[in-house]
């Protein structure tokens, strides 16, 4: 019975950490660090921790838990809500469709996906937030914000990979 | 159990139409947010800082190691400039004590003037001194999070300072925290004056590190270096608190450097100076506190 009960709770713990460890990733990111410009320029890592978790897990991952994620860092960041939600829900859907192509691919190529994916995500995010709030980022706001998204995808990717390992492996 | 036949045939296509609708309504639901959104809905903003609220606790502890570590810096900076800091104090006590002497005569020459007009005395203020803990804008918003709200008496449209000067005023209120729209957001419109000629404007934020000085009364001669502080126009601000210095008088209109550097904001002061404002006020009961 105990057993059986501890199994199930070890199933939901499964189940739910891309998603926790996303929400966690969105609210450590927005604590005040004291580099300048760091906040305007600051990376967007809801899109690394969604690109990530789709691309390797998405069986636990799905669409309601990326919305909720998008919601969570649009209410934490002021900025238009649901604007995040619905640009992560898009790059949910483009890596879906193409999920096939990127089983067992290197990560390399994969951090290549990622660079387009990003891209579009971004532009996206900026044509959405001129649309609704008006004035739009300087380009090279624009751009810094865009390489740095990218430059830190590997880090964040190692990281998630390593907690897939050690929690994850057998599920 | 292996399940086969026709209900396995079925069953397939009805859960990817029941996946690509739910994902539709997501989507849909998504847009109509950030619809709703621009139309500044009230419920949006309530469930915002509701999150807000739940995060605080979070983030407070996540920053409490970032300031820490922050002291600890300027610390170390400070045992190692110790002596030129010493010099440099000594000479900025001299000045100082001077103008001590200068704003001791001017308030005894103000009060007398003011018992001779009977002039009402200036009203009193209340403030509430909180911890920013999240500081998120990305390109689009400039603002921060701090770790008080309606229970410590913040209430919308109190004013925000930082030793420097005007950081912002405070745009969103939740029960434990609240958001300072900061002074170089698109949305912020503070009524200014050209601290020497009292020329009135605005000072507009545009996301931008120098917000732009618009609307200035016609004859008015921005020069760079003149001083910029609130002029008390339109009720949300009091009159004379330090906001910048015109740094930039071209092409590209007159720009305001703000004494205030916003990528380094640790402690807030959020003052209720009972100014009321333009904005709609849910006014708790004010309370004093210093340090949180």
């Amino acid at each position: 019975m105990v057993v059986a009960a501890l199994a199930q709770l070890d199933r939901l713990v499964k189940r739910a950490l891309p998603a926790a460890l996303s929400v966690l990733i969105v609210a450590l990111s927005v604590v005040p660090v004291p580099i300048p410009e760091y906040a305007v320029l600051a990376p967007n890592f809801a899109l690394m921790s969604v690109f990530y978790w789709t691309v390797h897990r998405p069986d636990l991952f799905p669409a309601w838990g990326v919305f909720l994620i998008g919601l969570f860092a649009d209410a934490l960041s002021g900025g238009l809500v649901g604007l995040s939600a619905f640009v992560l829900l898009l790059v949910h859907a483009t890596i879906m469709s193409q999920h096939k192509v990127f089983r067992g691919k290197a990560f390399w190529l994969v951090w290549l996906a990622f660079v387009i994916v990003a891209f579009g995500a971004q532009l996206l995010g900026a044509a959405l937030g001129f649309a609704f709030r008006g004035g739009l980022p300087g380009w090279p706001i624009w751009l810094s914000q865009f390489a740095l998204t990218i430059a830190l995808y590997p880090a964040l990717a190692a990281l998630l990979g390593r907690i897939q390992r050690l929690f994850l492996s057998g599920s | 159990m292996k399940r086969s036949g026709p209900v396995l045939k079925l069953a397939a296509p009805m859960r990817l139409l029941a996946q690509r609708t739910a994902f539709l309504g997501l989507v849909g639901l998504a847009a109509g947010l950030m619809v709703l959104g621009k139309a500044e809905a009230p419920f949006i903003e309530r469930g915002r800082m509701l999150v807000a609220d739940a995060v605080v606790p979070l983030l407070d502890a996540a920053a409490r190691p970032v300031h820490t570590a922050n002291e600890f810096a300027d610390n170390v900076r400070g045992l190692l400039a110790v002596h030129a800091e010493n010099v440099r104090l000594r000479e900025q006590n001299n000045m100082l004590m001077h103008w001590q002497q200068v704003a001791r005569n001017l308030e005894a020459e103000n009060r007398a003037l003011r018992d001779t007009v009977r002039a009402s005395t200036e009203a009193s203020f209340t403030f509430v001194t909180a911890r920013v803990v999240a500081d998120a804008g990305g390109a689009f918003v400039r603002s921060v999070l701090i770790a008080a709200g309606a229970r410590d008496g913040i209430a919308k449209g109190h004013t925000a300072l930082s030793p420097d000067g005007l950081v912002g005023r405070v745009g969103e209120v939740g029960e434990r925290s609240a958001r300072v729209l900061l002074l170089t957001d698109l949305n912020s419109h503070v009524p200014v004056m050209i601290e020497g000629s009292r020329d009135r404007a605005i000072i507009d934020g545009d996301n931008s590190d120098l917000p732009r000085l618009v609307f200035l009364s016609s004859g008015a001669r921005p020069q760079l270096g003149d001083r910029i502080v609130t002029s008390g126009h339109g009720g949300v601000f009091p009159p004379g608190l330090p906001v910048g210095v015109v740094v930039q008088n071209g092409e590209q209109g007159v720009r305001v450097k703000p004494y205030v550097d916003f990528h380094r904001l640790d402690y807030l002061r959020v003052v209720d100076y009972g100014t009321g404002g333009t904005l709609p006020m849910a006014a708790p009961p004010p309370q004093t506190r210093r340090g949180r």
